[in-house]
């Protein structure tokens, strides 16, 4: 058939490129996780202090020389740095994270369990900034210079607030003064307001700033102007054009807002008393606990490759114009 | 004529942004099939009347009007919502550029779709196919891929057959089509216009702004124009080109260079250039001795760009021309016809996949940048459009300061004398240095790329589209100071241009090119009174006239 001819014809050079794309991707990603599980080897090792003592339950076990020296040869820590460093990239790859110091039981299964939480507040906190910088934008457009002022004085404000202060302030307004909410972040849902907003306020206003300039600029665009002049109404043109437009630098910023979710996160489960892997990692780094931190940090460098390929696709499907190359 | 009732009736028209007045007591009326065009230079308030005229003057608006009818009905005062059901409906409006004009991310028929659905009941696979007819009505090829395609996939003519279509979707008894030609090259204008010309036929009536009388001299019925929000020309097409009354409607007659000879002046406003020329040619003395060696000579220039993998595309291929001492050499073509790949290749710029360019009898392409450094003082260059070729950080004395010192300094207390001296030259106030560039009008913006181009005393100019982005009055204007650099400097032109008419009134020698090669070239009387290739005189047709006789 002529047609299946053309179409395939059509059809193999997005093929190849979609191959590429993808393989770029994955080159990528794994060299990222090849380079945080360097980093994190070499950098944990910087830490004054003995692994092997915090295999032993840290410096106020008193174990004895013997012991140390049985801890050691146990977890290769008496082989030189090289060995050490290929047999952890090695055991890595093969899918083996090891046994956490502290918790005695294997990452894996830690990591099993602090991700859940963790992925919940994250992109729970993710919605909620979008949701806030797009009634913002919505609103200041609507409203003129003084209601795009507010806005944009707003956005500033809540995106320089940092996330102890914003939590501190929170707990003491929405708990201990009015008494409506859980200081500490229970299994409820009502537990999980408090962290949810203060992780998503300072991004809220990052999101806005730069949703709130695209959308203002669509609404005075040659595009919106024709879509009126066709009988199109204020909302409509919102709606169908500049919302649209406004969505793009928020897709491309997701990803990067993602990751800084995860680093927030360590502080915003510590105040909240929350388990999750930003609260864990903390805890696993005062204790060296090597092999934890690795894991936590491998997983979170993970899912930052994984969010960034997905808003890739995200901003490729709401930007046609950008061509997979 | 009988005098059916007006669709559109204007009196004493006033919009004013805060206590500014932009347009005033603007009056004018329109009968069914009768186009009236309103012509004036960008800022005389023509947008801003055609926007007041569907309510959409913009924010901060204020419109006062005796009286303003559309079939009859008042529409001063109407609500939003009343407004909305005239525009689409009853109003067709066609902005100017259509590049911006149609949402880059939807789709085409989409956005004509939006036209249809906003006003009337058809169910979604009645418009689909309307939408495929009014794209077809309109003259695209292949109109149901067209519908699925975004704005960014079509040509400039295509975009704006495209949002033709989307203003005639539901018949309106009244068109208003914004620079609808402006930015497109003079064969697919001339398209645009006819199609525009056949609807106008069909008895709606239609409002054709544009700043460029020849643009609309063939499709207008009558003719207004606009100069500082004022309407001080009105009358029959024929009244306004062949008997006009006021001054400013003659001035921009006169800027339209079609038909004009070789030097003659098309701005009344040259610039008084009293001061003695300071700069004396030394380039004088060569003209009388090497009279016959051109300085620039291209042989055989060809140069092919990969696209996106695939086979390589030839961009200009085997192109020869010469450029004479004193002389301007046109080159003409519609875009994509290789006419920039060729300036940049005389530049040194890009190097040609093979073929020569020799400077001053010199070879210029086959030697290493390092050299034709030292060499590039003598050629000059100015573009389409010069504020994005200004570092914007710096003032115009700056600019020039850099271009006088070749680079080592951007003092411009350094060479005061000199900028003064440029800048006068070309026709610029002297205070204008220590001004930003931004602040500039768009023909004050090229005035300071001439007079940077001219800085370091260059016997050679490429100009590449120097006066496509100006209004027709201020490209006079330019084309004049051309002109007289060129008689005062003896300086030799390479003018590179998509309109024929600018091209015919500056140059001697001519080039003919399309999709990169050379169609015919010789002297320009020569080539254009006897056209030898077909492509030439489809050119040629295609060219605004003010003969009479062509009407629509």
């Amino acid at each position: 058939m002529s047609t299946s001819t053309i179409s395939r014809q059509r059809l193999a050079p997005i093929l190849g490129r979609t191959a590429r794309w993808v393989l770029g991707k994955l080159g990528g990603g794994i060299f990222v996780l090849w380079a945080v599980a360097t980093a994190i080897f070499f950098g944990i090792r910087m830490i004054p202090g003995d692994p092997a003592e915090a295999i032993m339950g840290g410096p106020g076990s008193q174990a004895s020389a013997e012991a140390l020296a049985a801890a050691r040869a146990e977890y290769g820590l008496d082989q030189p740095l090289y060995v050490q460093y290929f047999s952890q990239l090695w055991r890595l790859a093969t899918g083996d994270m090891g046994t956490s110091y502290s918790l005695k039981t294997p990452v894996a299964e830690v990591l099993g369990e602090l991700i859940p939480p963790t992925l919940v507040l994250a992109v729970l906190a993710l919605v909620v900034a979008w949701a806030l910088a797009l009634v913002l934008a919505v609103l200041s457009t609507r409203s003129g210079a003084v209601g795009t002022a507010i806005a944009s004085g707003l956005e500033i404000v809540s995106a320089a607030v940092p996330h102890f202060w914003l939590a501190s302030v929170l707990i003491m307004l929405f708990a201990t003064a009015l008494g409506w909410l859980p200081p500490v972040s229970t299994s409820t849902p009502a537990g999980l307001v408090l962290p949810v907003i203060t992780l998503a306020l300072p991004l809220a206003g990052f999101l806005g700033q730069v949703m709130r300039d695209t959308m203002a600029r669509a609404q005075r665009s040659a595009f919106a102007l024709s879509a009126r002049a066709r009988g199109e109404s204020e909302i409509g043109v919102l709606l169908r054009h500049s919302l649209r437009h406004a969505a793009l630098p928020g897709i491309a910023l997701s990803g990067w807002a993602f990751g800084s979710l995860l680093s927030g996160a360590v502080v915003v489960e510590s105040i909240f008393a929350r388990p999750g892997l930003g609260r864990s990692l903390l805890s696993a780094v005062t204790a060296r606990d090597i092999p934890l931190v690795t894991g936590v940090a491998l997983i979170s460098a993970a899912a930052y490759v994984v969010i960034m390929a997905l808003s890739d696709i995200a901003e490729r499907l709401a930007d046609p114009r950008i061509q997979a190359s | 004529m009988s005098n059916p009732t007006p669709i559109l009736q204007v009196k004493k028209l006033s919009v004013a942004f805060g206590n500014s007045e932009v347009v005033s007591d603007v009056s004018f009326t329109l009968t069914p099939g009768e186009c009236l065009a309103l012509v004036g230079e960008s800022g005389s308030g023509k947008s801003v009347t055609a926007r007041s005229l569907i309510g959409l003057a913009g924010p901060g608006s204020t419109v006062h009007a005796e009286s303003l009818e559309i079939g009859g009905r008042d529409v001063r005062g109407l609500s939003q919502r009343a407004w909305r059901t005239i525009r689409g409906a009853q109003v067709g409006f066609i902005l100017q550029d259509a590049l911006s004009s149609l949402d880059p991310l939807r789709l085409v028929g989409k956005e004509i779709d939006d036209a249809l659905r906003l006003h009337s009941t058809g169910s979604g696979s009645q418009r689909a196919a309307r939408v495929v007819q009014l794209l077809e009505s309109v003259g695209l090829d292949d109109p149901v891929t067209r519908a699925g395609q975004r704005s960014g996939e079509l040509s400039g003519g295509m975009r704006q057959r495209a949002l033709i279509a989307s203003a005639i979707a539901l018949d309106p008894m009244l068109i208003i089509a914004d620079e609808p030609t402006t930015a497109l090259d003079a064969t697919i204008a001339a398209a645009v216009l006819d199609l525009l010309g056949t609807l106008r036929n069909s008895g709606s009536a239609m409002l054709l702004i544009s700043h460029d009388l020849a643009a609309v001299a063939s499709v207008a019925d009558s003719i207004a124009v606009m100069q500082d929000g004022r309407i001080v020309e009105y009358g029959s097409r024929d009244q306004i080109l062949y008997d006009p009354q006021h001054p400013y409607t003659r001035a921009l007659l006169a800027a339209v260079p079609a038909g004009k000879p070789r030097f003659t002046k098309l701005s009344p406003t040259v610039p008084a250039n009293s001061s003695p020329v300071l700069r004396a040619p030394e380039a004088t003395p060569d003209l009388t001795s090497v009279e016959h060696s051109p300085v620039l000579v291209a042989r055989g220039l060809s140069k092919s760009f990969a696209v996106d993998g695939a086979d390589s595309f030839p961009a200009v291929s085997h192109v020869d021309f010469e450029l004479h001492p004193g002389q301007t050499l046109g080159v003409v073509g519609e875009s994509g016809s290789g006419k920039t790949t060729t300036a940049r290749m005389a530049l040194g710029l890009l190097a040609p996949d093979s073929g020569t360019v020799t400077l001053f009898g010199e070879p210029w392409s086959s030697i290493p940048e390092a050299q034709r450094r030292a060499r590039r003082s003598s050629l000059g260059a100015i573009y389409q459009d010069p504020l994005a070729s200004f570092d914007p950080r710096l003032s115009t004395g700056a600019l020039l300061a850099d271009a006088l010192s070749q680079g080592s300094t951007r003092n411009p207390r350094n060479y005061r004398d000199k900028i003064a001296e440029l800048l006068d030259m070309v026709g610029l106030d002297p205070v204008l240095a220590s001004r930003n560039p931004t602040t500039l009008s768009g023909g004050q913006r090229q005035r300071l790329a001439i007079a940077r181009a001219l800085a370091p005393n260059p016997r050679v100019l490429i100009c590449d589209e120097p006066v496509s982005a100006l209004d027709v009055s201020v490209q006079a204007q330019v084309l004049d100071l051309l002109d007289e650099l060129q008689q005062r400097l003896g300086l030799s032109y390479l003018l590179i241009s998509h309109d024929l008419s600018v091209i015919r009134h500056m140059s001697d020698q001519v080039v003919v090119m399309r999709a990169g090669a050379v169609m015919e070239s010789g002297a320009t009387e020569l080539v254009f009174s006897n056209p030898q290739h077909e492509y030439t005189r489809s050119l040629l047709a295609a060219a605004p006239t003010m003969v009479p006789g062509r009407s629509a």
